[in-house]
């Protein structure tokens, strides 16, 4: 047992939490506007193969993390448009989203590289944090990752800061709470909605450019695997507060590590049974979850105005 | 007089939303083939031609209608009582397992008893899938849109895991089970283009489905509690049994589809065996306004997609992921159609004013 808690497990559950992290900070800020956004999964898998395709073509991995960014907040421009200006089902959307996603970066994969050749990029070096990274133990688990790591997990103090302590912060939580009352108040309640939309479709495309361009350094058809959906369940499980949700995320991210730890330490177990192992920690901590979560009272509702 | 006419087709051409958005996704689809450098109305014509140009192609299009009208049939059920089944893909793999398991435990079976109790199996096995987010929503209030998404992880896992161990091939090579036994295979009904008794059950479900929401009192309740649950529950209608029937249902469609594929095209359980026919169920019982009839046309139409785009991916190097391409579109535009008969009212007021 006490081989398996070795910091290298550690350090991977940070590493496989940061995606997670990074789409559930971004769906934060949609549902806590009034958006649900299960297009989350299909923005995560574009953003991974925009990413990719910019890292490709201009040789600097930061490059293709902001087309994979950049793709992201397009998607969920087309997500906003679909759920508050036209008051569609917000679910359905974000469902043809991700149908949109992963039929279009298939076919591009194949129209770019044929079915053989696999893009290879340059990903990024580890910057070992001076003094913290030589911390024994702490170190390895917290100080010595790529720069997108420590970006992802500063997100979670700025998210909350932006979210609970600034003035944006309380309009956009009225929007998703009582839109009526804050458009009385001249909130733009559709110009807000489309912002944090956006926000979560940005984010969600650079946690795919990190599975990308940060780990694989290469796409793989499919590769998001349904990271989306778990980050979305991170949210729920964390009751739409970023330190909880990160917490989360490092729970999911820590069965994610386990399932990579267990074959490498010779246990016998089956391949495809471990690849359940993330997916069901999820299920039972969403299903086990105490206590009531209480979402923003207008989420997935349209708002018309008057 | 001309103007009340011009009218009448300008709300008629404003309620064709369906149409408008396969027109819009094809078009949306013909950009892209063109992008990459490919003629599209060359690559429609052979997507046609691939589809019903002979009896073998219309034979797979039929085929492929099979699982697409089980599966949009059960996403319809699920959608009229308020709840989004994302856990299809999951449903199908359980469905197929558990009618596949019997079909290979009990290989002395006579056909009709044996694909009767393979047909109770498949949609029991889905159904019970399907009916555990169910009652986890209708009890406890955890969403079913991530549940049934997790679920398919797991019992795409579940399968996996079988085939590569207990359930699979005695040869040991390949990650698939044996090949079911021949009474177990659902018989060809039209020899030419190897069609087979699939298509006639899928034809029973969507009338059962008819039947079950419009003409039995458990469908009107799963439809009052899927179009408003608080008023359900206020008249007294047993909005938990309600969902978890919805979803037993729904997934037992799904389940049914997993068969069709299985007992039916592949005649053996493998990794990976549906192509994605769970998360299609969505665009065709959207396109069919979660209406059996309608349903019907829609999975006729993705089936000959789904076939048409393979054929195009051989004969003109267009890369089948097209094909889901497009569906994804077509979903996106439904969504937005909402969108018209707000503008049909905008355009009226304006008519009238000028009046």
């Amino acid at each position: 047992m006490l081989d398996f808690f070795v910091p290298a497990f550690f350090a991977a559950t940070v590493r496989l939490a940061t995606p997670l992290l990074l789409a559930s900070l971004g769906c934060l800020f949609s549902e806590r506007s009034g958006v649900v956004n299960i297009g989350v999964e299909g923005m995560m898998l574009s953003g991974a193969f925009a990413g990719v395709v910019g890292a490709y073509y201009t040789g600097n991995p930061w490059v293709g993390v902001l087309v994979g960014l950049a793709v992201g907040a397009l998607l969920g421009l087309i997500h906003a448009f679909a759920s508050v200006t036209v008051r569609g089902n917000q679910i359905v959307s974000g469902v043809a989203i991700n149908l949109i996603s992963l039929g279009l970066t298939t076919y591009l994969l194949r129209l770019f590289w044929g079915l053989q050749e696999k893009p290879r990029v340059a990903g990024f070096a580890v910057w070992r944090i001076p003094v913290l990274g030589d911390i024994p133990f702490i170190g390895e688990v917290l100080f010595q990752h790529i720069p997108l790591v420590y970006i992802a997990f500063l997100l979670v103090p700025l998210a909350h800061f932006i979210v609970f302590r600034t003035p944006w912060g309380l309009s956009l939580r009225a929007v998703g709470e009582h839109p009526r009352a804050a458009d009385t108040l001249g909130i733009g309640v559709y110009r807000t909605r489309y912002l944090c939309v956006m926000i979560s479709g940005a984010l969600a495309g650079l946690g795919g450019a990190f599975l990308s361009v940060g780990q694989l350094q290469t796409f793989v058809e499919n590769m998001s695997a349904g990271r989306g959906f778990i980050a979305l369940a991170a949210l729920i499980f964390g009751k739409w507060m970023p330190a909880r949700t990160m917490l989360a995320c490092l729970l999911f991210g820590g069965a994610q590590a386990a399932m990579v730890r267990i074959p490498a330490l010779n246990y016998n177990i089956s391949p495809q049974l471990l690849s359940m192992l993330p997916y069901l920690v999820t299920l039972l901590a969403f299903v086990g979850l105490v206590g009531r979560t209480t979402p923003p009272a207008a989420i997935a509702t349209p708002y018309a105005k008057e | 007089m001309t103007s009340r006419y011009q009218r009448k087709v300008v709300d008629a051409l404003f309620k064709m939303a369906p149409v408008w958005a396969v027109l819009g996704a094809l078009t949306i689809g013909a950009i892209l083939v063109r992008a990459a450098g490919l003629d599209p109305l060359k690559v429609y014509a052979s997507l046609v031609n691939g589809a019903f140009g002979s009896r073998s192609a219309l034979g797979i299009t039929l085929q492929k209608t099979v699982p697409l009208l089980f599966a949009g049939l059960g996403m319809a059920v699920a959608f009229r009582c308020d709840l989004v089944n994302l856990g299809g893909e999951g449903q199908i793999y359980i469905g197929a397992l558990a009618a596949g398991a019997i079909a290979l435990a009990f290989p002395f079976l006579p056909a009709p008893v044996m694909l009767t109790v393979c047909l109770v199996a498949a949609f029991v096995g889905g159904g019970i899938w399907g009916a555990i987010p169910g009652f986890l929503r209708a009890r406890y209030s955890k969403s079913e849109i991530i549940t049934t998404i997790l679920m398919n992880f797991i019992g795409f896992g579940f399968v996996s895991f079988l085939l590569h161990g207990p359930l699979q091939e005695s040869r040991g090579y390949y990650p698939q089970s044996e090949l079911i036994p021949p009474a177990a295979r659902l018989p060809i009904i039209w020899q030419a283009a190897n069609v087979h008794l699939g298509i006639i059950l899928a034809l029973l479900a969507a009338a059962g489905v008819y039947v079950l929401l419009w003409r039995t009192a458990i469908g009107y309740e799963i439809r009052a509690v899927g179009s408003n649950p608080k008023a359900a529950a206020h008249v007294g209608i047993p909005v938990v049994r309600s969902i978890v029937v919805a979803m037993l249902v729904s997934g037992g469609l799904m389940g049914l589809a997993g068969l069709a594929e299985v007992f039916g095209v592949q005649y053996r359980i493998s990794d990976f065996f549906s192509p994605g026919y769970g998360f299609d169920a969505i665009a065709v019982s959207l396109l069919g306004y979660t209406h059996p009839i309608g349903v019907t046309l829609a999975a006729l139409f993705f089936g000959a997609l789904r076939t048409g785009f393979n054929s195009v991916e051989r004969t003109q190097g267009v890369p089948r992921a097209m094909a889901q391409t497009v569906q994804g579109i077509t979903v996106l535009l439904l969504v937005i159609s909402v969108i018209l008969p707000r503008l049909r009212g905008r355009l009226r007021r304006k008519e009238n004013a000028s009046v």
